[in-house]
């Protein structure tokens, strides 16, 4: 945990200091009878940014905080274990989207998260997971008009845009 | 007398048979829209208004109003069921109403949303039917300095919201800030801060795409993790002793419910403010009144009273600059407004004389939408409580694919759900770290108002500060936001000097 | 009684949709196969906005489509993402856009977005909606020469405020300043209806608002138009002259048109051109026009694309004028 509190504050005011440079794009400075440019307003704010992560560091050293002064893991292998199992379920989850649209992906994921994390039984797996794309699709695409992404599965849906629209 | 009159006349229009079940139909629909993260009243107004041209003006707006009162009741929902505040007007509601629900306490935070809900929908009907005309001018009277004062109070109000980490603290609101100002710069007319030249950049960070990020992936896994995947939330159940009780103890909350409303309904009134600031700055003023703000966080109901009081009384608010003005107090009233016009109505003073059975009929019917709405939510209680018995990994995956379809729904734009899970897996990181997020997602909110109204300001006086004092209405509310805002640092600086003095006598 | 309703829905779509089929007289060779994006190049709550969701709601409520149009807006960068979203579209049969003025500004002032206006499918211009300069009663102006005087006397202290920089009111503001030696402070706000309340809280001394934004403050007395930024007197405001008449030769409109992604197929633009139309000729949208002063007939086809070149030239050498390019 120690360790991982000092690389974050390091991080973070790395990211800071990217985001004062990329607001320098813009003037970042005083404009006479106008007040701050347009790039003030993140550059100062990015700025106190980047104070804070120093102060974060001054605390690290001076051990004053609760992650500075464990030695606990920041991510036992739990943690780890969750953390690429579910992450990695949503980043591949939208990652199909863009091929076969939220109707082939979500299905695909409910059935992975239910049957291979949850360990659940069959019957539950395939009724949500067949259950819920029904849902979202009578919700979303037919009474709230908002068109999700298909992918290449769009064809499969024109008879029901015939029926339901 | 003339405006009771005027009251009774609208009764006899809202209770008319159709617009009854459109009120009933629209409180109802309102609820699931809210309570769906990702999905507010906006969209349910938006995408509802083409159905109207069916039916008379009166029962259109009526319809409409109902769907907006019942989404500001059910977006209480899914802050205190899924932690995911379902639209920025709940955010407030997320940080005791989470809380409570995790120490098995849904129910009653549920019944104190819903009560506080209705208490502050029926003060600020009050003070509509008693004042419209009258308060609408307090409106214009709002510049750019007077906006900007209202943002620093909401934020002085806001400054104990943190952990004890203030480095942390400070860090989360800025970047907040700083993702606010991602888009484009309307004061010079430029692109600012489109990184990588991506174009779905262009359109700002959505506020609705950080808070699920936040709350729907990150606050999810990070729950997972801690609990080992098996949280304990379940265990809240209804019966007639608990909701009793529930409701003597909501009776001592009287006073923060009141409060709520009066700020809510006044906030609510102002354009550009709206119902967010009204939950967040209600949120502060019972947390600073309290008599035990250490509790708040960690699951007090007032906490949860506040800011539901005074977002609806907002929302009720938002509708007056709107009808007497026709100036929309938010983007729900911009989109009823849009609709006004299209069927023949022509917001502002005059619609008060002319069109009698149009406001009359939509006041009362706001009345009817608030009764039937705190009715229907209190009904579904049991059963958004069973919903919370399932498996954790059952909920979590169907949480995950609301996220998915939800910050898919406002901007159509997959670049904000890629964008989504970033922030997810970031705010994970953070908050095992213990950085506080939700004052990032209050930033990003409130910073899109308040940049713009300081360097208008600015403008105006010609890069001179003083027009936030010197003018009769900004100065007040500036000093008093100023001193909030340094109090805590007082109270720290005494409280260290205090610790040190101790231990130097050791 | 439900059914019965529902019969007569039924029968009621059935002769109109008869109707329609009478009117067009030929066989529909293409129908769009899903409901259509209909991109708005504004944010919620604006005027290209509810115009957009008028349009959506003319068509639906007369069955003119098949499929619905399901409106987005994209307001990002001045229309930037709407363009760029246009001009990449994945189904350009599916895709149709609410286009105003930024239509030519946006992709002259952001190059790098590769926007070709050329390219896109004309499909129709609905109105063109005019500018009028607003002040406040309680300033007691009532025409232009005192506006002038008056604006002269401030100075920098004038207060103009407008939508965006660099935009419309901008143009306009600078059109003013330079023909009456003005030197008015220009203040970018986000959209029409927040510019229109600045003035009506006496936030700001002036404005060139479109008619649909201060409407409700014109009825009330609150604020008065002075003179307008079109070829005739409007309807509306009988005594509001045009800049014309008292001598300065500007004519300024806003475009309201409806435009097809590129690429586009020759069948899809010719049915979108049959529907709006249609939606031109339909009595609720000449009742929008009256109501909201808005001008301009219906041009399609090639008449919009070599309108729209004329005016992007017109925007191209205003802009040169004016630095930003």
């Amino acid at each position: 945990m120690r360790r991982a509190e000092l690389v974050t504050a390091v991080l973070m005011a790395a990211f800071s200091i990217y985001l004062m440079w990329k607001s320098a794009e813009l003037e970042v400075g005083w404009v006479p009878d106008e007040g701050p440019g347009g790039g003030a307003w993140p550059f100062w704010l990015a700025a106190v940014m980047l104070a804070c992560t120093v102060w974060i560091i001054i605390n690290w050293f001076r051990k004053s905080t609760a992650p500075a002064q464990s030695t606990a893991r920041y991510m036992d292998s739990y943690a780890m274990n969750m953390f690429l199992l579910v992450g990695g379920g949503l980043f591949v989850m939208i990652g199909l989207v863009h091929f076969i649209g939220m109707y082939g992906a979500i299905p695909i994921f409910l059935v992975y998260y239910l049957r291979i994390l949850g360990r659940h039984s069959w019957t539950l797996t395939l009724s949500t997971s067949i259950g819920a794309p029904v849902v979202v699709f009578f919700f979303f695409d037919i009474a709230m008009r908002i068109d999700l992404p298909k992918g290449y599965l769009e064809p499969l849906f024109f008879p029901l845009y015939d029926i339901f629209l | 007398m003339e405006i009771l009159g005027h009251l009774l006349d609208g009764f006899l229009v809202a209770f008319e048979p159709l617009n009854l079940l459109l009120v009933v139909i629209g409180v109802a629909v309102g609820l699931f829209i809210g309570a769906m993260p990702g999905l507010g009243s906006v969209n349910g107004v938006a995408i509802l208004l083409p159905m109207t041209f069916l039916v008379p003006p009166t029962s259109a707006v009526i319809f409409l109003a109902a769907i907006y009162y019942g989404a500001m009741y059910g977006g209480a929902i899914s802050s205190i069921m899924l932690g995911i505040p379902g639209a920025s007007t709940a955010v407030a509601t997320t940080f005791d109403g989470r809380p409570m629900a995790l120490k098995g306490l849904a129910d009653k935070a549920l019944i104190a949303a819903a009560l506080a809900s209705f208490f502050g929908g029926t003060i600020s009907i009050l003070l509509f039917t008693g004042f419209a005309p009258a308060l609408a001018h307090v409106a214009l009277d709002f510049g750019d300095p007077e906006i900007f004062a209202l943002m620093l109070l909401a934020f002085a109000t806001f400054v104990g919201l943190g952990g004890d980490d203030i480095p942390k603290t400070i860090f989360s609101i800025c970047i907040g800030l700083v993702f606010s100002s991602v888009g484009m710069d309307i004061i010079s007319g430029e692109p600012r801060l489109v990184f990588f030249d991506i174009i779905g950049f262009m359109h700002g960070i959505n506020f609705l795409v950080l808070a699920i990020g936040i709350y729907g992936i990150g606050e999810m896994m990070w729950t997972i993790e801690v609990t080992r995947g098996n949280p304990k939330m379940s265990e809240a159940v209804v019966t007639v002793e608990r909701t009793v009780s529930a409701l003597r103890e909501l009776l001592s909350t009287w006073k923060t419910a009141l409060m709520g409303s009066v700020l809510g309904f006044f906030v609510g009134i102002l354009p550009a403010a709206g119902a967010t600031p009204g939950s967040l700055m209600a949120y502060g003023v019972a947390k600073m009144t309290s008599r035990k703000p250490e509790e708040f966080g960690k699951g007090e109901v007032a906490g949860v009273v506040a800011p539901e009081a005074a977002n609806n009384a907002a929302s009720t608010g938002a509708m007056l600059p709107m009808l007497t003005l026709g100036i929309p107090g938010s983007p729900t009233t911009a989109i009823l407004l849009g609709g006004m016009v299209i069927w023949g109505l022509t917001p502002g003073p005059r619609l008060f004389l002319d069109e009698t059975e149009f406001v009359w009929g939509l006041t009362a019917s706001l009345y009817a939408a608030n009764l039937f709405a705190v009715v229907i939510n209190i009904c579904f209680i049991p059963v958004f409580l069973w919903m919370l018995k399932m498996p954790f990994t059952v909920l979590a995956p169907i949480i995950f694919v609301l996220c998915l379809v939800g910050g898919y729904a406002p901007t159509q734009d997959m670049h904000d759900i890629w964008l989504m899970l970033g922030f997810g897996v970031g705010g994970y990181l953070l908050r095992k770290l213990d950085y506080p997020l939700a004052p990032a997602v209050l930033a990003i909110v409130l910073g899109p108002i308040a940049e713009p109204a300081l360097r208008q300001s600015l403008m105006i006086s010609n890069g001179d500060f003083s027009i936030f004092v010197t003018r009769p209405i900004s100065g007040p509310i500036t000093i008093i936001a100023i001193i909030l805002i340094f109090l805590p640092v007082f109270q720290f600086i005494r409280k260290r000097s205090k610790k040190n003095a101790e231990a130097g006598s050791i | 009684m439900s059914t019965k309703r529902q019969f007569l829905k039924l029968g009621v779509a059935l002769s109109l949709g008869l109707a329609a089929f009478g009117l067009t007289g030929v066989a529909e060779a293409w129908e769009p196969k899903k409901p259509i994006q209909f991109v708005i190049m504004a944010g919620k709550g604006g005027g290209a906005d509810k115009m957009a969701r008028l349009l959506q709601s003319v068509v639906e409520k007369n069955k003119w489509s098949s499929k619905p149009l399901s409106p987005i807006n994209k307001p990002g960068g001045s229309g930037a993402e709407a363009l760029v979203h246009l001009k990449n579209a994945k189904d350009p049969d599916h895709t149709i856009m609410v286009t105003l003025n930024s239509f030519y500004t946006t992709p002259m002032r952001q190059p790098k977005l590769g926007v070709d206006i050329t390219k896109f499918t004309p499909v129709a211009r609905m109105a063109e909606d005019t500018f009028l300069l607003w002040v406040n009663k309680d300033s007691g102006i009532t025409n232009v020469d005192q506006f002038v005087a008056a604006a002269k006397k401030a100075g920098n202290n004038w207060i103009m405020a407008g939508t965006g920089k660099l935009q419309e009111d901008q143009l306009l503001t600078d059109f003013l300043n330079a023909a009456y030696g003005l030197n008015m402070k220009y203040i970018p706000y986000k959209g029409g209806g927040k510019v229109a309340k600045q003035l009506a809280g006496n936030h700001a001394n002036s404005t060139v608002n479109n008619p649909s934004e201060q409407e409700g403050f014109y009825a009330a007395g609150t604020t008065v138009a002075l003179a307008g930024f079109t070829d005739n007197r409007l309807e509306m405001f009988p005594d509001a002259p045009t800049f014309k008449e008292l001598g300065k030769d500007f004519v300024y409109y806003m475009q309201r048109s409806v435009v097809g992604a590129p690429g586009m197929s020759a069948d899809a633009a010719a049915y979108y051109k049959a529907l709006f139309a249609k939606v031109f000729k339909s009595p609720e949208w000449a009742k929008y026009r009256k109501k909201k002063s808005l001008q301009g007939d219906l041009l399609q086809g090639d008449a919009l694309m070599a309108y729209w070149k004329k005016e992007r030239a017109i925007h191209r050498a205003m802009l040169k004028k004016m630095g930003a390019l």
